[in-house]
């Protein structure tokens, strides 16, 4: 089982630790293991995690790589067409410097969490493992224990990175069954402002598993965009959780693109901890054949006059699952508190299924909050007018989801982004990938 | 190019057709008229080939190919079209993406190369002008948001970038004021000729003063029960449908 492997694993990996004692990440590990030790893979009799079961995930024989090497020739197919960036390859999770290229800057740094826990120490002690909650998420402990190589940003006051910073994050599944565990902390000073792209893919047609945490600290007035994008292959297990904390007037937008892999399960949580804060999530996902996405994401108001908004899109055919679980929380104390959800999903196929669950609990009384979520078919009668006017049911359908899916990757900034996504999307639709 | 023989169709377990027979011409006009519940769309549904009703009997000839043989696209890929009672809204599709796209179906099956940009453009804003549809509608996602005459005028639009060689025209007159009424009719007009023919579905005799009909048939319960010129329509706008509705119970 893979608990098991985990175990042996893990010693092998703190006896090969030695000297990094004083190291800010090290010093919680041996706590964290403990903790995923003790609480295990979460199980269906949790209340979210009744849609989406791991016991396909735990049978395999998963194997902890040391290190990895891939050639720049395997990277090249992946990179998004004509994006210019501060590029960042991990591949099985380990940040990789030779296949990476930073155009730098002094008043930011870009470049792997252990270089970071070197220069800023302050910082990392602040801040890792603070935001994301592990005590609280057995999969987060497990990455905590593990945390290496990921990647660290860091934004001084009142600057910007000018670039988008792009992580690729392979996972070499060529001649093992690996296990990859990246783990980023970004964080945006007061008044500063970046974006950065997580872009997932397998190579390889082995099974495995990423397991992948995030922590993002948005300080005051800052502005950050992140967009996630899951495009994995079948045979691809994929747990997440992207933690964010936000100050106060500070803009945060989520868009998560997930299209690809066996299993697939985001959690966004993101904490509004001040007053006159934005926040804004977006999500699309595709599940075909038997793939299974879920978006877990929990908005946290704690504080008044702050708004946030979130729309995710769901497309589910052939014996896909999907599910969406949206929780809003309204505190006491966060009054004029504008939030609104929405959620809207197409099944395509009789046999595909979808679990949509919008969750509000309001403890404030002066408050706007709304949510709405739809499922269903293909419109009939759009079909039958596009057939009308001479164009083929495959092509009609293309053009209808294609269009229903817009409203999300209109929302994209990265121009070079999107548009790549677009084409991505089409191909998807029309079955060429 | 049209011919309907004894044409039966039933949606749910409700005949709707009962033994209907037409003949179009290539150049022609035709009109037909007839009281609420008559089966006028459900004619227009069956042509256009929507799944909603079923043909029980009978067969229908357009440009002598078996109609029920070929899937709604195929249909218009071959030149017939339907200018809807209530035209749909697509969000997220804009009307020029729409209509560039059908339009290169329709030339793909003819073995003709895609329109290059620029010759799209030239010929949509040609047929936007003849309409008077706004540069800004075109644009626009399909129907979202237009009015009811918009949308009635974006139908006319739409036939006049396709020239197909059967027009059908559900009841585009109905809710229309009357300058948007001549408008459409003034679009009409300018596309007719020795090559193609248009079936004019109307409640009311007013559109056929500015489409003038080369026949005007009257259905009543699922069958035309009375043909004639465009005297006919004049004398059903004077008696109303009550003197066909006497006559069939009469026989």
């Amino acid at each position: 089982m893979l608990k098991e492997i985990l175990i042996k694993g893990f010693e092998k990996f703190n006896a090969g630790l030695n000297g990094e004692a004083d190291n800010p990440i090290h010093a919680i590990r041996n706590n964290a293991f403990a903790l995923f030790e003790q609480q295990g893979f979460p199980h269906k009799k949790l209340e979210d995690w009744k849609y989406t079961r791991l016991s396909k995930l735990v049978q395999n024989e998963f194997n902890i790589p040391d290190s990895a090497s891939i050639d720049e020739n395997s990277v090249k197919p992946f990179l998004i067409p004509e994006l210019k960036s501060n590029l960042i390859v991990m591949v099985n999770g380990i940040y990789n410097k030779e296949l990476s290229d930073i155009k730098g800057g002094e008043e930011y740094f870009i470049g792997s969490i252990s270089d970071g826990a070197e220069k800023y120490p302050d910082l990392v002690e602040k801040y890792f493992a603070k935001i994301s909650n592990f005590t609280l998420n057995p999969l987060s402990a497990l990455n905590t224990a593990f945390a290496r190589e990921g990647v660290m940003i860091y934004t001084g006051k009142n600057t910007g990175i000018e670039l988008p910073v792009y992580i690729l994050n392979l996972i070499d599944a060529q001649n093992s069954l690996p296990i990859a565990q990246p783990r980023n902390l970004f964080i945006a000073s007061e008044g500063s402002s970046f974006k950065v792209i997580e872009d997932f893919h397998t190579i390889g047609s082995n099974t495995n598993y990423t397991n992948a945490i995030t922590e993002i600290y948005c300080g005051k007035n800052s502005n950050v965009e992140y967009y996630k994008i899951q495009d994995d292959s079948d045979k691809s297990f994929h747990t997440g959780s992207t933690d964010v904390k936000q100050e106060r007037d500070s803009l945060f937008t989520a868009t998560t693109i997930s299209w690809g892999g066996s299993l697939i399960r985001n959690n966004l949580n993101i904490l509004l901890n001040d007053e006159n804060i934005e926040t804004h999530m977006y999500g699309l996902f595709y599940a075909r054949n038997r793939e299974h996405i879920d978006n877990q994401t929990f908005v946290d108001h704690a504080k008044p006059h702050c708004e946030s908004n979130e729309l995710y899109k769901g497309i589910i055919d052939d014996n896909a699952t999907g599910v969406f679980n949206g929780k809003i929380m309204v505190r006491t104390d966060a009054q004029k508190t504008n939030a609104y959800q929405s959620n809207n999903n197409i099944l395509l196929s009789e046999n595909a299924t979808i679990y949509a669950k919008p969750q509000l609990e309001i403890f404030a009384d002066d408050v706007k909050c709304s949510h709405g979520a739809t499922t269903g078919q293909l419109d009939k009668d759009a079909m039958f007018y596009l057939r009308a006017r001479s164009i083929g049911e495959n092509e009609a359908k293309v053009l209808l989801l294609n269009a229903f899916a817009s409203d999300v990757l209109d929302k994209i900034t990265i121009e070079e982004l999107q548009a790549h996504l677009r084409n991505l999307l089409l191909k998807k639709l029309k079955r060429e990938l | 190019m049209l011919t309907i023989k004894n044409l039966n169709a039933r949606i749910e377990e409700k005949e709707i057709l009962k033994g209907l027979n037409l003949q179009i011409n290539a150049g022609e006009v035709h009109a037909i008229m007839g009281p609420n519940g008559s089966g006028k769309s459900t004619l227009a549904s069956v042509l256009a080939g929507r799944e909603d009703y079923e043909v029980t009997d009978g067969e229908v000839l357009f440009e002598g190919k078996n109609l029920f043989d070929l899937a709604p696209e195929e249909r218009a890929r071959e030149g017939l079209f339907l200018a809807f009672q209530y035209p749909v809204e697509i969000p997220g599709v804009s009307n020029i993406n729409f209509m560039k796209t059908a339009m290169n179906e329709i030339r793909k099956h003819k073995g003709e190369e895609p329109y290059s940009a620029p010759e799209f453009m030239k010929l949509v804003k040609e047929k936007a002008a003849l309409l008077g549809l706004d540069k800004e509608m075109l644009s626009r996602y399909v129907n979202v948001g237009f009015s009811g005459g918009e949308k009635k005028r974006n139908e006319i639009f739409q036939l006049a970038v396709m020239q197909p060689k059967l027009a059908i025209l559900d009841e585009t007159d109905s809710g229309l004021d009357i300058d948007a009424l001549k408008t459409v009719s003034n679009g009409v007009n300018s596309l007719k000729s020795d090559n193609n023919a248009f079936l004019v579905i109307t409640h009311y005799q007013r559109l056929l003063n500015y489409i003038v009909p080369d026949f005007v048939h009257i259905m009543y319960d699922g069958k035309i029960v009375k043909s004639g010129d465009k005297e006919l329509a004049l004398h059903l706008e004077e008696f109303g449908y009550d003197f066909i509705k006497n006559q069939e119970v009469g026989v």
